[in-house]
């Protein structure tokens, strides 16, 4: 199937009827996912965006639910969001980490109703990657430019069209009601060639790195890694893996609601007990956090590594802390690929 | 401009060899163009990661509060301002601090030059002479140096450091004609249009605390948006929260933000925070006639009282 560029807006406009519709849409400062009102809104030359889109699926502020207190009686209200959403033109580094999110938030422990609920009613539409950026190492974390994993629909842009293929069943769904064109021979030629010519240049090696992240807890690197870090979480907040979140109540008198907030290791709240021990004293402690969780734990836990490649750490970091020196320097310098 | 590197490579391997510092405090080249890291350096050998150049933009007094030992610190006209208020404020000892002063002529601000390409990524960036050439995928483009400063330069009022133990060059000229232009600006407006304007902006914040953390001047144990109980802020993206907060950390620095612009540079989302941190620092110099950090001499403007304190704030007079 196909659909031209031309055709996207109102494309998009079509499913606003059924759907709450999220595309990468252009500010004065950035590119970032908003709900649109406009076909005509969606960007469709964008790099990948400053924020991760998994703020559609969890938000970095949610109401989970509202309460209010009477004499006796409390009256608890749920608030679950169940309208249906399409993401449009999630990269595909993105829709991994949604997969890999799906293992913290449904898994044999725990079932959280609040995102696996939007995930149910949410339709994931990628668009490949033609040109990944300098500072994008998808190939070398388990994902590639036009990986499909998480997605339901995967465009590739062949210049003035995207050729669609359809990875779900929701994918189909929306493909069918659309009434998309097939793809003529020459069209899936040059989708191929699209996917052939996409070149990830940026390599990081993570060979033997989680097996030295499980012996050097203590290793004196950790005092040295850290030194720059700032302690702001303008990388867990750019990062589409991180998932760690707070929760809070807001209440004025006998009203209030618990809230959901994304959390970030890099914090001095973070892990602070209600004793006033906190385990991670330092930045040291809370950098090491950070790599370990997305090297180690997430590995020991979901069998794979918490990090997509989509290199915005790298470009968000204020002290241009980089995380791919960073596991080089673990690793050994003398494995360090990429400069 | 770039010549300085080897004179800060040379300056910072004599402290090192002959014990005056433990450790070095300087800038290294960074993994991205136009990107440079702060780099701790503890042997001679080690300087040669030393750089200098128009991406130094990191206030590196940040990392040198409360250490327990000799500190050698690459510093610009800001930085020193910071240096200066934290020894004011017990935060630094400056017997334990050598200080390589540089005079700066200013550093680029990534997001204009992000602006000035459009979305295209900027792969190599090479100086020559005041041009910038800008080199991606497919295209190259020279822009004037002086057009992709950050504001805070442009507005700079002390380029050349205000206190130190050895200086690097010649004082250059500053850049700011210390009018406040911008904020006269802002002023002029409004309440609504401003009121407008900084929803705007504060609608782009994530909370991640980079402003803050980027700031030498905001060293609180614990910062006012991390005590919960009392919960004197909200802790979600809703702009009037972020607003608070920015309003807030502009409050606790009265008197003592020194104008480096080193929240704004830190800022992952771009928000302009230099208008509403340069409103005070103009403010209390128009009221008090105080400069924070520049120089060690004064008191700073918290630290006086005079009954002829102007206080139109207050009471009107």
């Amino acid at each position: 199937m196909i659909i031209s560029k031309k055709d996207v807006p109102a494309f998009l406009a079509g499913l606003m009827g059924e759907y709450r519709v999220f595309a990468p849409v252009k500010t004065d400062t950035y590119t970032g996912f908003q709900q649109i009102s406009l076909g005509t809104e969606a960007v469709l030359d964008f790099s990948n965006t400053k924020i991760p889109p998994k703020g559609i699926l969890f938000p970095q502020s949610e109401k989970l639910f509202t309460y209010s207190v009477a004499g006796e009686t409390v009256k608890v209200e749920e608030v679950i969001d169940d309208a249906k959403s399409v993401v449009f033109g999630v990269r595909p580094c993105d829709a991994k980490s949604i997969a890999l999110l799906d293992n913290v938030f449904d898994n044999d422990k725990y079932q959280d109703p609040y995102y696996l609920t939007r995930r149910a009613n949410t339709v994931l539409v990628g668009i490949g990657c033609n040109e990944p950026a300098s500072t994008c190492f998808c190939t070398s974390v388990g994902c590639s430019p036009f990986d499909t994993t998480g997605l339901d629909l995967l465009l590739v842009d062949t210049g003035d069209a995207f050729v669609v293929e359809a990875v779900t069943d929701k994918g189909k769904a929306i493909v069918t009601t659309a009434g998309f064109a097939p793809a003529s021979d020459a069209d899936q030629a040059a989708a191929a060639n699209a996917k052939a010519a996409a070149a990830v240049t940026c390599k990081v090696n993570t060979d033997g790195l989680k097996e030295k992240l499980d012996v050097n807890f203590y290793d004196g690197i950790w005092d040295l890694i850290h030194e720059k870090c700032l302690g702001c979480g303008a990388c867990t907040y750019s990062c589409p893996t991180c998932h760690c979140f707070d929760i809070v109540d807001d209440a004025v008198g006998t009203d209030g609601c618990r809230i959901r907030n994304w959390d970030s290791c890099m914090f001095p709240l973070f892990t602070l007990h209600g004793s006033g021990h906190n385990p991670r004293t330092s930045g040291k402690e809370r950098y090491r956090n950070r790599v370990m969780h997305k090297f180690k734990y997430f590995v020991d836990n979901f069998d794979a590594v918490a990090c997509v490649g989509c290199g915005r750490c790298i470009n968000n970091c204020p002290v241009n802390l980089d995380i791919r020196e960073v596991l080089a320097d673990i690793r050994g310098s003398e494995a360090r690929l990429d400069k | 401009m770039d010549n300085f590197t080897s004179k800060i490579q040379d300056a910072a391997k004599k402290l090192l060899a002959d014990n005056t510092v433990d450790t070095f405090i300087g800038y290294a080249g960074g993994s991205l163009p136009l990107r440079s890291t702060p780099c701790f350096v503890r042997t001679p050998a080690d300087t040669a990661k030393l750089i200098w150049d128009i991406s130094c933009e990191n206030n590196l007094a940040n990392f040198i509060r409360k250490k327990n030992q000799k500190i050698g610190v690459v510093a610009k006209g800001c930085d020193t301002r910071s240096i200066v208020a934290l020894i004011k404020e017990n935060q630094i000892d400056r017997d334990k601090l050598y200080i390589i002063g540089v005079p700066c002529t200013g550093m680029v601000d990534r997001n204009k030059v992000e602006q000035l390409l459009d979305g295209k990524e900027l792969l190599e960036a090479t100086r020559e002479g005041h041009t910038l050439v800008l080199k991606g995928k497919g295209f190259s483009k020279a822009a004037d140096i002086a057009d992709l400063l950050h504001n805070s330069c442009l507005a700079c009022g002390y380029p050349n450091p205000v206190i130190f133990d050895e200086m690097l060059g010649e004082p250059v000229t500053p850049k700011g004609n210390g009018t406040f232009a911008d904020v006269a600006g802002m002023e002029a407006k409004s309440t609504q249009e401003r009121r407008s304007f900084f929803t705007g902006q504060f609608s782009k914040c994530i909370r991640c605390y980079a402003c803050r953390n980027a700031c030498p001047m905001c060293y609180c144990e614990e910062c006012f948006v991390d005590c919960s109980a009392p919960e004197w802020i909200g802790k979600t993206i809703d702009p009037q929260d972020s607003m608070l907060f920015q309003i807030g950390r502009v409050f606790h620095l009265a008197g003592r933000c020194v104008d480096c612009g080193a929240c704004e540079r830190a800022c992952p989302m771009g928000i302009d925070l230099t208008l509403i941190n340069r409103k005070m620092v103009k403010d209390v110099k128009e009221l008090f006639g105080a400069e924070a950090g520049v120089s060690l001499d004064d008191k700073a403007a918290l630290d006086t009282f005079t009954p002829d304190d102007p206080q139109p704030f207050l009471v009107k007079e």
